[in-house]
């Protein structure tokens, strides 16, 4: 049962990845780092219940990760809206100040 | 690799997983930005079920509050606050596009072989959640994992007062 559960999570990692790597609007590039983070988590869980010393632990990992990827939401979105109101556009392409 | 006994469980994931998969899927082909974010609460819904699976139902509510709940309407409010009805157009870059499907494809195939091949050893006792999950877990933050916890609460403190900073109108 523990490889079903990382298959999936290695599934929603890879979809997250394309995704984050693809997506032009940076709030979709945004949620897909969320879906990575929430593929990580199932593994910690998983781990927690099938791995070779079950215990609660890797249940507080994951929320301690979760509580960290609430913050990293919370900062990615004030940064979006700060840009937008500088630069007028979500487009990641186009927030290339620093390479020029 | 197939030799599985269909049990209760086994329909429970099934049926999750392909909750979570579709609702990934879709978020990746749907065109506007506020359905990708309702195709992504989708996803989080199913992990809070699958959370449910492995008897980390605290999780699974926390799952259901700060993902599901919070961090949606943060998505869909920075939505609202940049572009109403943005619409994710095509990309102009196929190599890009389809350099980032072989990575993510080659990447998931790596995982998938490691998955596969690896023998897991045998656990030395089944777990044992407890009577109360909330409380055995309410009891671990507050003994053994108390300095991460404070360190954890100081770092979202600050993390959201400099959000606000962040987002705040220039003083006019």
């Amino acid at each position: 049962m523990l490889a079903s559960y990382l298959t999936v999570a290695a599934m929603l990692f890879c979809i997250g990845l394309y995704g984050a790597l693809v997506k032009r609007n940076a709030v979709v590039v945004l949620l897909c780092l969320e879906l990575m983070l929430n593929a990580v988590n199932l593994n910690l869980v998983a781990f927690s219940k099938y791995g070779v010393v079950p215990s609660l632990t890797g249940q507080i990992f994951s929320l301690f990760t979760i509580t960290v990827a609430a913050a990293e939401a919370a900062i990615g979105v004030a940064i979006l809206i700060a840009l937008f109101r500088m630069r007028g556009t979500v487009n990641v392409d186009e927030f290339d100040k620093m390479r020029r | 690799m197939f030799n599985i006994a269909i049990t209760g469980e086994f329909v429970a994931f099934f049926t999750l997983s392909a909750i979570m998969i579709c609702g990934a899927v879709l978020m990746l082909s749907l065109e506007k930005v506020v359905h990708m974010v309702i195709s992504m609460a989708a996803v989080f819904i199913g992990l809070a079920g699958m959370f449910v699976l492995l008897e980390a139902e605290f999780v699974a509510f926390v799952q259901v509050l700060i993902y599901a709940g919070a961090v949606s309407i943060l998505m869909i409010f920075g939505i609202m606050m940049t572009k109403h009805h943005a619409v994710e157009q095509e990309p102009s870059k196929p190599l890009h596009q389809t350099l980032a499907a072989i990575a993510a494809i080659s990447l998931f195939g790596i995982l998938f072989y490691a998955i596969r091949t690896t023998t897991f050893p045998e656990q030395q006792q089944p777990f044992q959640p407890g009577e109360d999950n909330t409380m055995a877990i309410g009891e671990l933050l507050y003994t053994g994992y108390v300095i991460p916890f404070e360190l954890l609460s100081v770092l979202l403190t600050v993390a959201f007062i400099g959000a606000i900073v962040i987002a705040k109108k220039e003083a006019d």
